[in-house]
């Protein structure tokens, strides 16, 4: 529904262009504390996205101490509600806003604008101005490392994908999974279920279910509850946590999640404006910026699953893994990606088919 | 499609259906008695938390259900007095408490949040409810075999028993009910309070059953199908049942077909057809001689003042 919106919809065409023809960048001076405030689309409390940006929130005031003071509004509608609330904390003597959603794109830029002295910072989106930056995360290194340890533990060799909506952001993910997992097994297959909500507790559970009764044994989600889990727990497959460590859902089927940990970008960020160094920016981060983590491996993995999926992890860090590397055949069996050759950024955020192996 | 499957499915069915039911039963009710109570929603999350909070601290997801059922009619009390009392708008009345469940479900579960609990387990003894034949008939939650007597309960109270007439009465002519002596606003005050109780199991269905967790919105509106359910099914309970079980078998098979591979449409437009198909036969069957208008209550939403 409207929560499409919310997300990383980066599929525009200019997703790559930015706003910025205009005005000298701000003149740098340094500052004893900053004001920071941190605008979320949906509640602090789901457990997913938001909460995941509120803790970063939370790592900026424990690692910056009395240097920083950090406020938030959550549950803010994308549109003109969003534009009233980012006004009226740049007028309220915030130093930076971040706006954490899509949807705030439009609404950050106009004020951003209209208060050149106020920094803004905006997630997930693709426009910048001289005092606003743009920052998102390459959930898709995650994704690897799942379907890495999909691949070597799932007996059926079949994957289930309880996911959202297919925008670029999600098939990205599907994609990535895929490749990792048939690259430890060539025979493997991903079945994507929709369930066309971000949240929907009962139905992403359903999904859940479904996918197990057609006999996947690894369940895996891109929808923010963790109902997929418990879903899996119940009946013994294994499954992995979105957004954050999702173990307490369920203790045995729970191997692994992707962590979104925007606090180090957080701390970051409003050191450069102590310092008097900040300049307006677009960056897509990944585990080699620690924006992304894997929660702890359940120690019910085996040894060697451990191992290959901690290879992944360290190998993107040292920057010589990179999934979307050919050769790569979408699902109708066509090259998509020669032999070594990389998929351009450009091309991965409007990414809009599937590799060999999905059934979606 | 296999044995096992298609057992499954049926399982798969019972448990979509339920929760709405069982809301709808109680928005059924409601809504005889004259009384329009958009709250539903609201009602539900506050069950939900207060059954998942409950379950958490005494370790008996029973006694949660229990918990639920008396929260949310507390929070229906809050709209009985409002509507009944001070003869507010119901329709705005109704809103606000959705709102008010929104949020204050939030608030009360902010502390639940990352937690599980124990699932509400099975009335019958394991051998039965776990065994892959018999499950169909014994392995459901005790809430499934609840909605199902509610239904028959609801029916047989409002059609067969003499409150059950008074209160019907009450929501086809307040004015005359009133005037014969009937006590309108205390029956409605009833009516309100087993409303939210229904709602309040209907939303402990969600955090100790289908999924035995607390987050935010956690119903993810399906206290609004519940009231669409009522006004669909012509305010009866048999149709009510028959809805609510549609819904669910039409969202199963949904999600079964695309887990099964089966993707020749495109994947919002299976999700929209539960809606589609429960409002196309319902709208079917429901329609008689008479009009949806005639239908309804006649009082329904229309506040009341005892004239001297």
């Amino acid at each position: 529904m409207f929560e499409i919106t919310r997300r990383r919809l980066l599929t525009t065409a200019g997703s790559l262009a930015t706003v910025s023809a205009f005005g000298l960048p701000a003149r740098a001076q340094g500052k004893d504390k900053v004001k920071a405030a941190f605008v979320y689309v949906g509640p602090v409390g789901d457990y997913g996205y938001s909460f995941a940006h509120d803790q970063g929130r939370k790592f900026l005031e424990e690692k910056l101490g009395d240097k920083v003071e950090t406020s938030f509004v959550e549950n803010v509608a994308e549109g003109p509600d969003a534009e009233r609330v980012i006004r009226q904390l740049a007028q309220g003597g915030n130093d930076v806003v971040f706006a954490t959603s899509f949807g705030f794109m439009n609404p950050t830029l106009k004020v951003a604008k209209q208060f050149p002295d106020v920094k803004f910072e905006h997630a997930t989106g693709y426009m910048t101005a001289p005092n606003m930056a743009a920052y998102n995360s390459r959930f898709y290194q995650g994704r690897a490392v799942l379907g890495t340890i999909a691949g070597m533990m799932s007996k059926s060799g079949k994957g289930g994908y309880v996911a959202s909506f297919p925008i670029p952001e999600v098939v990205m993910g599907i994609d990535a999974f895929t490749l990792a997992a048939r690259k430890v097994n060539p025979n493997f297959t991903t079945q994507v279920v929709w369930v066309s909500s971000w949240y929907d507790p009962a139905k992403e559970a359903d999904a859940a279910k479904a996918l197990l009764d057609q006999g996947v044994d690894v369940i895996t989600q891109h929808t923010d509850s963790p109902a997929p889990l418990q879903a899996a727990e119940q009946r013994g497959a294994i499954a992995f946590g979105q957004a954050w460590d999702m173990s307490s859902f369920a203790p045995n089927a729970h191997m692994t999640a992707i962590v979104d940990h925007w606090g180090p970008y957080y701390v970051q960020e409003v050191q450069k404006l102590l310092d008097g160094t900040w300049e307006s920016h677009d960056v897509w981060l990944g585990m080699q910026e620690d924006v992304l983590e894997m929660a702890p491996f359940n120690p019910k993995m085996p040894d060697d699953v451990k191992a290959a999926a901690q290879k992944i992890v360290d190998e993107t860090k040292a920057g010589t893994y990179e999934i979307f590397t050919g050769p790569i055949k979408d699902q109708k069996g066509e090259l998509k990606a020669k032999d070594g050759e990389r998929i351009p950024d450009a091309d991965l955020l409007k990414l809009d088919w599937y590799v060999e192996g999905v059934n979606a | 499609m296999s044995a096992m499957l298609l057992i499954s499915v049926v399982m798969g069915i019972a448990g979509a259906a339920t929760p709405i039911l069982i809301a709808a039963l109680g928005e059924l009710v409601v809504e005889k008695s004259g009384v329009l109570n958009l709250g539903v929603e609201g009602m539900m999350l506050i069950g939900a938390v207060t059954a998942f909070a409950v379950s958490v601290h005494t370790g008996s997801p029973a006694l949660g259900c229990l918990a639920a059922m008396l929260a949310a009619a507390l929070s229906s009390l809050i709209f009985a007095v409002l509507t009944l009392t001070l003869t507010a708008n119901q329709v705005a009345t109704g809103l606000a408490l959705t709102i008010f469940g929104t949020g204050v479900s939030a608030l009360a579960g902010a502390p639940y949040v990352g937690i599980t609990t124990t699932r509400l387990g099975s009335i019958f003894p394991q051998a039965l409810a776990e065994d892959p034949w018999l499950r169909v008939l014994f392995g459901h939650s005790p809430l499934v075999y609840l909605g199902l007597i509610l239904t028959f309960g609801v029916w047989w109270f409002l059609a067969r028993t003499r409150t059950g007439l008074v209160l019907r009465a009450v929501g086809e002519g307040d004015e005359a009910a009133h005037s014969i002596g009937y006590p309108v606003l205390k029956i409605r005050y009833l009516a309100i309070l087993f409303g939210g109780a229904m709602a309040g199991l209907g939303g402990s269905y969600f955090s100790l059953v289908l999924t035995p967790m607390w987050a935010e919105r956690l119903t993810a509106g399906r206290g609004w199908i519940a009231i669409a359910l009522v006004v669909f099914a012509s305010w009866r309970p048999a149709w009510v049942l028959a809805g609510a079980y549609l819904f669910g078998a039409v969202i199963t098979l949904e999600l079964q077909s695309k887990a099964a591979g089966f993707n020749a449409f495109a994947p919002e437009f299976l999700s929209s057809l539960p809606y589609l198909a429960t409002i196309v036969v319902l709208a079917v069957i429901s329609a008689g001689r008479r009009s949806a208008k005639t239908r309804a209550p006649a009082c329904l939403g229309r506040p009341f003042r005892a004239s001297a």
